[in-house]
């Protein structure tokens, strides 16, 4: 499945830098960037929850926030993609 | 069931390839080319001189992630494998089998049966779609020969007598393979099998076809426990995976050949794709190199019912149910290995 992960880490207090790159490397174990605090990631359930539980130590829930959306397995029509920085399709064939 | 994952293959020389926290990432000439999940990774298989890093190589090994080498023409070089998982005990029967004759050829017999008959249903297959235009009468021939010989294959019990129906098998059928190329045909011809190097064109697809899936076979038996390079049909050899090639078998005709003939008679690629060397070599240019990857891994995709299990499956999981079913047999939960027969 498709999982669209966001998040807001508040910078300006004690810690908030650190959270904000550990969350930021975390979801960068499962999926890849797509914009500033946007990562997708093809997980399965497991990792889903990895996923969650992994990112739930690392902020602080009172300043921080995490949304997941899961797109489900069928995912290709419910993303479009317009502009810059095209990323990489994970799942689509792989060759450089 | 498992989840079939993403290969990456990487056709470009000078592309390195490194690990960033759990990520392989693709640096040429220091430049980021693409950084990807570890996680959604199956396997790497690198063609020409690249090189890995070490920190990549280990988490490969943990991951059970095959990281595969090969020459650029497509040649297998190697395969890069952690300590081997699994069960003991399964990898001690399978030395049992492997040493015992009889036992070797009633696990052999049936992927023989297999492969013959998927050879068949090809040319059954091309003389229904095209009756009008190949030589129903020859291929007829050939079908009926190759069902002899499968027929004859069931009652086998020595792998003398059995690698000498298959040959008989597969020269009655490649003698007929050149019918099934309706594209093309001034450009793709097959006279015959060549390899190291192929001579002409069809024998380069094949070549590069067959590698790719052997890599993909063995993976797909370490997955489950099994040695790979211990066969049954195939005796052992430094470095060659013996039971990749058993299971290989039955799979030849209906993942890669039809691949190929799929290639050639869509037009996916053409004769201005290959380079020809000094020495008669055909080799596929990098780019079409790289389009045969992509079309390769786009057929993975593809759903088939599986003959046995009668679940839908993608193509790509093929070799990894195959590998669990006779890993199941060997456990004696089957009966007889059951080879993948296509409907």
């Amino acid at each position: 499945m498709l999982v669209l992960v966001t998040y807001d880490v508040q910078t300006s207090t004690s810690g908030g830098a650190k959270r904000l790159r550990q969350v930021a490397k975390k979801c960068g174990e499962y999926g890849i960037r797509v914009q500033n605090s946007v990562f997708e990631c093809v997980v399965d359930a497991t990792q889903y929850k990895q996923l969650q539980l992994a990112l739930e130590d690392i902020i602080d829930p009172e300043r921080d926030s995490l949304r997941f959306y899961n797109l489900g397995n069928k995912y290709n029509s419910k993303v479009i993609h317009i502009g810059a920085k095209e990323t990489i399709d994970v799942a689509a064939p792989l060759i450089f | 069931m498992k989840r079939l994952l993403n290969i990456v293959y990487v056709s470009q020389s000078d592309v390195y390839l490194a690990l960033n926290g759990k990520n392989l990432v693709l640096l040429k000439e220091g430049e980021e080319l693409g950084k990807i999940p570890i996680l959604n990774l199956e396997g790497i298989c690198t063609f020409g001189h690249q090189g890995a890093s070490p920190a990549l190589m280990a988490t490969c090994m943990e991951q059970n992630i095959s990281l595969t080498f090969f020459s650029s023409s497509g040649r297998f070089r190697g395969r890069l494998t952690g300590a081997i998982n699994g069960n003991v005990t399964l990898r001690k029967k399978q030395y049992e089998v492997s040493m015992d004759e009889l036992e070797s050829a009633a696990i052999a017999r049936h992927m023989i049966v297999g492969k013959i008959y998927n050879a068949e249903q090809n040319l059954k297959r091309t003389i229904r779609d095209h009756a009008l235009r190949v030589n129903t009468e020859r291929l007829t021939q050939v079908v009926e020969r190759l069902k002899q010989a499968r027929k004859l294959a069931f009652s086998i019990t020595s792998l003398e007598e059995l690698r000498g129906i298959e040959g008989n098998a597969a020269s009655a059928y490649f003698s007929v393979f050149d019918e099934c190329i309706l594209q093309q045909k001034e450009d793709f011809y097959y006279k015959g099998r060549s390899r190291r190097p192929p001579l002409d064109r069809v024998n380069a697809l094949l070549s590069l076809a067959y590698s790719l899936l052997a890599s993909e076979t063995a993976a797909a038996l370490e997955g489950v426990g099994l040695d790979a390079y211990v066969g049954f049909l195939h005796r052992d050899r430094p470095g060659r995976t013996s039971l990749a090639l058993d299971i290989m078998e039955e799979l030849r005709p209906v993942i890669a050949e039809r691949f190929v003939l799929k290639l050639i008679n869509r037009k996916q690629i053409q004769a201005s794709d290959f380079i020809v060397k000094e020495n008669g070599a055909v080799l596929l240019k990098d780019d079409a190199r790289r389009s045969f990857f992509k079309l390769w891994q786009e057929a993975k995709q593809e759903q088939v019912t599986h003959p046995y299990l009668k679940e839908k499956i993608q193509w790509g999981l093929v070799p990894h149910v195959q590998a669990l079913l006779l890993a199941r047999f060997l456990r004696g939960d089957l009966d007889a290995y059951p080879p993948f027969l296509i409907r």
